[in-house]
């Protein structure tokens, strides 16, 4: 392998992984404010998929874009208030007995209505030109996803830690009780923390299906899993983990291929949850605890 | 200004508040006494809207609020400074401050001050993160955070736990303070002595029920009170 080759399967590799950290960070929101790992985050993010496919179809894209990207907010919304919300006082393993359900709910509702063969997804124009950088020849979306990532996370990390709605959120996903006692509405954060998680998994669609060019009622399963491992890796809760995480995953799955191990490359992934669970639990920038009671 | 009416509380089969019946009126220092497990937190808990009440009626300033949802109560100028300090430890002691005036969209500067001047270390510590304040310094940052909603009454769950006794008295002075400048205070105290120096009325809970009432004064005087509270015999 040369080094143009090297650097071209970097660049893919960090493209893959900045889709990734887009999914993960839904993850890792949303653990943080409900210890829910919402299993049907990858399904809402195969859904944003098929919102592009569809609004693409009968509108300009920048509007078929923002419809995309407020049907899945909506889309998250609404998972929250329907399965999750009346759950909020039941035990942890019945919430995540919902979003199993939703999640096969979203992959067969998707199946039945879109039949499960891959539709292909629309070409968004200019995001597939092709840009040449010395030797190294790329498409303007492989260099836009980490650059789009990057920017997001940063905006994302100024919401949580300047803004009046992220001290919320910050104060509702440390305890409940304390927040409410501060007047914050737990439901309004809630909902919020799941628009912004579902918001991003649409951005990331977009970027990853522009890329892979299809859509099937299953594409998010795996992905899903994926960032799911890349919020673990990074310590599941913490943004930059998430962000971490889901470059790590991506290029390692990257280099993984390039080496001629493609066969591999998904088990490389679950290996990793498993090497991570068992040496340091709490992930890369897992939360400390300096509770004093 | 704040009156509870045959308060009843459930946990599963077993009866928490039995039934109690008091009243706090403006501008008073009130305060609850009694034992462990007596229901002090659990009758302030439902009056700040965290449990619900399986009877009876809590009304304030003439409306009935015994449903409404603790964020709507904070609105009214209720405010609840809960057991065991609860302050958010990953926020700086600055943010724990400012989320309590969560609800609030004014200017918060002069409310700052006022924590500062109350609680000088406060602002010392400004930056820190509130986790490695200690417990004194914490229930310090409780008390502030929980004056930044402009309350019209403040209900304090045993602000004096776990700290040394020329704290307890500095925290005491302080709630004298901020009741002289109008806010209404509904205290809860194993500290039965000061609290009954400082009170206008006393109630004792024993059991879910109301033993005994009456001025911080009388109870204070009374012989029952003397032998299980305050450690002394006549
Ligand atoms: N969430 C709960 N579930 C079950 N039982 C509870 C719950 N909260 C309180 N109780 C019970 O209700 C009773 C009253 O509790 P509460 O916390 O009101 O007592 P307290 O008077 O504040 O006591 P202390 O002085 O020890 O703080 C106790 O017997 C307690 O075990
Ligand atoms: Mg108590």
């Amino acid at each position: 392998m040369n080094i143009n080759q090297l650097l071209q399967h970097a660049l893919t590799g960090i493209s893959v992984g900045g889709c990734y950290a887009l999914i993960a960070i839904g993850y890792t929101l949303v653990y943080g404010i409900l210890r829910l790992i919402n299993f049907a985050h990858g399904d809402i993010f195969m859904v944003a998929g098929y919102f592009m496919i569809f609004s693409f179809a009968v509108m300009p894209f920048p509007v078929a874009i923002v419809v995309t990207l407020v049907g899945t907010t909506v889309l998250g919304i609404l998972i929250e208030k329907f399965a999750y919300s009346p759950l909020r006082q039941a035990p942890r393993m019945s919430v995540m007995i919902s979003a199993i359900g939703v999640s096969y709910l979203l992959q067969n509702l998707a199946t039945y209505l879109f039949t499960a063969l891959p539709k292909a997804y629309p070409a968004i124009p200019g995001l597939k030109q092709v840009i040449k950088i010395g030797d190294i020849s790329t498409s303007l979306v492989t260099i836009l996803t980490p650059i789009i990532t990057i920017l997001l996370v940063v905006l994302l990390l100024w919401l949580v830690n300047r803004t009046k709605i992220g001290m919320a959120m910050r104060a509702v996903s440390r305890d409940y009780e304390a927040a409410s006692l501060m007047g914050i509405k737990l439901n309004q954060v809630i909902s919020f923390t799941f628009a912004i998680g579902s918001l991003l998994a649409a951005v990331g669609s977009i970027l990853y299906f522009t890329d892979r060019m299809t859509v099937f009622p299953f594409s998010g399963s795996l992905p899903g899993l994926k960032c799911f491992v890349a919020a673990v890796f990074g310590g599941i809760g913490s943004i930059p983990g998430a962000l971490v995480g889901g470059f790590f995953i991506g290029i390692c799955e990257t280099v993984i291929k390039a080496i001629g191990l493609s066969t591999f490359s998904d088990a490389f992934t679950f290996i990793v949850l498993i090497v991570m669970l068992l040496i340091r639990p709490t992930g890369l920038f897992g939360e400390k605890n300096i509770d004093k009671v | 200004m704040l009156k509870v009416e045959n308060l009843k509380v459930n946990f599963g089969g077993i009866e928490a508040v039995k039934g109690i019946s008091f009243e706090v009126k403006e501008g008073e220092i009130v305060t609850l006494i009694g034992s462990n497990g007596a229901g002090k937190s659990t009758t302030l808990r439902a009056i700040s809207g965290l449990v619900k009440p399986s009877e009876g009626r809590i009304i304030f300033e003439g409306s009935d609020i015994t449903k409404i949802g603790s964020s709507e109560i904070v609105g009214k100028g209720i405010t609840l400074c809960p057991e065991g300090r609860r302050i958010f430890p990953d926020m700086t002691v600055l943010e724990n401050i400012k989320i309590g005036a969560y609800l609030r969209n004014d200017d918060l500067t002069n409310d700052i001050e006022k924590c500062h001047r109350l609680f000088p270390i406060l602002k010392e510590r400004e930056n820190q993160l509130a986790g490695t304040l200690s417990g004194g310094e914490q229930q310090m940052l409780a008390v502030a955070r929980s004056l930044m909603s402009r309350p019209k009454i403040m209900m304090l769950d045993e602000p004096s736990l776990g700290l040394a006794p020329l704290v307890v008295k500095d925290i005491f002075n302080i709630l004298k303070e901020i009741n002289e400048e109008g806010v209404t205070i509904l205290l809860i105290e194993q500290n039965a002595n000061m609290a009954l120096r400082l009170a206008d009325k006393a109630y004792v809970l024993e059991t879910g029920t109301i033993a005994m009432q009456g001025s911080g004064k009388e109870l204070l005087d009374n012989p029952k009170i003397k032998e299980a509270y305050l450690g002394k015999k006549n």
